[in-house]
């Protein structure tokens, strides 16, 4: 017995992940589509954007990378599938430099259930600006002049979207996709404290936690916290994507992660324990 | 599908497999693909930079249009520049100093308003509501703030009262630090799952 748990406790990490590695792609191969419920948060921002009315603007900044793209972007697809199927005019805009690309993407993906939306009229892309903090204080006094032009060269002026849009007075809501630095936390501090814009937040699972007292402040009208935040949008607008299916995989690691923690710390204890009682007895 | 996007999955799925085989333990194709990003990251990094920064806040309106006070900006830019030799380097100090000082003052101004005054507001609550689950909460919430603090409390030492309330702020510390872990185990997790929709998608087809 106490070399078994001896064993236990040095158990070799290259063991754990191939559980691992069985535990996300097992599930993906075989779903078995578990249920999983909807959290107030992301039920707060989907009321949120239901309650617009159709033709206001929402200005959302896609903060993020490929490196945190499996969380994110399922849930930029989401919003803005949910955006155009409310006739709500989508103002897309990075302060991440590789966000354009992975907007344009979701827009492309988004569209192929809205072929009729026109680029200029329904939806734009003001694209990347370099300047973090100081790019969304120049944005409260002047949109335009912000991004003078959009990510297609358009003057921004001139296109039919923009018209009556110069400060954040003239947007509706304010979502963000937030994959860290410069993302929800400088939009709170910078933007939804100053000019009290409606504050929407998408972002990656490990800075959640952070941004949950936003939300509970009133800061945040809504907070969709990674994978499984996205899963829970995809949900509620009833279009399954690769958030929802991966919810499979994700469950079934956390039960793997968790029985390795309660192996470790059975075989931990009981060692020392063991020990103990051997030292007492001699 | 086009041969160049093949190649470019067969590539993304080698470069994912090199990643991988550091879990068996360190080995030449990780360090290959390893530097190879590396590489790619600094390069694209350097164009991207080039082309969204300098070019249209800097060398387009300054050549085209003439407008030769951003000379100062440029000149401190390269000032910047000015670390890589030890006797020059003091004049690198100038443009940091600046930097420094603006980011400073955009910042003090949001973290005074949107961090310290409204999560100040936000935490001011009635322990008594209509609904007993609110109540609960408010009071779980009102003393978990206040055992933290004790907890931060360096100036006395932690005996008696302000020991106990300290031992209570660890309680709601731990807790708050296992949610992170817990948070931050699901985003690891979303990460491989994303490289195997690749593999097991892009790569093999074996699922959509």
């Amino acid at each position: 017995m106490r070399e078994l748990l001896e064993k236990l406790e040095r158990l070799d990490r290259r063991i754990i992940f191939i559980f691992i590695g069985l535990s996300v792609a097992i599930p993906l191969i075989l779903p078995v589509n578990l249920d999983f419920s909807v959290t107030a948060p992301v039920k707060s921002l989907y009321d949120t954007i239901e309650s617009l009315p159709p033709g206001s603007k929402v200005l959302v900044s896609c903060d993020y990378d490929p490196g945190s793209m499996p969380e994110l972007y399922p849930m930029n697809v989401a919003v803005f599938h949910h955006l155009l199927s409310r006739n709500l005019k989508i103002i897309s805009m990075q302060l991440w430099a590789t966000g354009t690309l992975l907007a344009d993407r979701a827009m492309a993906e988004t569209l192929k259930d809205f072929p009729d939306k026109k680029y200029g009229v329904d939806w734009v892309n003001l694209g990347f600006k370099e300047g973090r903090e100081v790019v969304m204080v120049s944005m409260g006094t002047n949109i335009p002049k912000t991004f003078p032009t959009d990510s297609r060269g358009n003057k921004v002026e001139d296109l039919p979207i923009m018209q009556g849009v110069k400060t954040f007075d003239d947007i509706a809501l304010l979502m963000n996709v937030s994959g860290g630095l410069p993302g929800t936390k400088e939009w709170v501090l910078q933007v939804q404290s100053r000019y009290h814009v409606k504050l929407g937040s998408g972002c990656t699972a490990v800075s959640a936690p952070e941004f949950y007292p936003y939300v509970q402040s009133g800061q945040l009208v809504g907070l969709l916290g990674g994978m499984k935040g996205a899963a829970e949008y995809e949900k509620l607008i009833h279009r399954p994507g690769t958030a929802q299916r991966g919810m499979d995989a994700q469950s079934v690691s956390h039960v793997v992660v968790f029985v390795f923690i309660l192996i470790g710390n059975v075989a931990f204890f009981s060692v020392k324990g063991l020990k103990k009682r051997l030292k007492a007895s001699r | 599908m086009p041969f160049w996007d093949t190649v470019g999955i067969w590539l993304g799925a080698f470069l994912t497999l090199c990643i991988f085989s550091f879990l068996y333990k360190d080995n030449p194709f990780y360090k290959l693909a390893e530097h190879v990003f590396v590489g790619i990251s600094a390069g694209y990094w350097a164009t991207l930079e080039y082309h969204n920064v300098f070019r249209p806040n800097l060398w387009d309106p300054l050549t085209k249009d003439g407008r030769l006070l951003l000379l100062i900006p440029f000149a401190f830019g390269i000032l910047l520049f000015s670390r890589f030799t030890n006797r020059f380097g003091w004049l690198s100090r100038w443009p940091m100093a600046l930097i420094i000082g603006i980011y400073a003052g955009i910042t003090i101004v949001g973290y005074g308003s949107g961090d310290l005054i409204l999560q100040i507001h936000a935490n001011l609550l009635p322990l008594w509501t209509d609904h007993w689950l609110t109540s609960v909460n408010n009071i779980l919430l009102t003393v978990g703030v206040i055992t933290g603090l004790i907890y931060f409390f360096f100036s006395k030492e932690h005996k008696g009262a302000l020991g106990t309330g300290a031992k209570v702020g660890i309680w709601f510390l731990m807790i708050s630090f296992g949610a992170s872990f817990g948070y931050t185990v699901m985003s690891r997790m979303s990460l491989l799952i994303g490289r195997m929709y690749f593999l097991l998608g892009n790569w093999l087809h074996i699922i959509e």
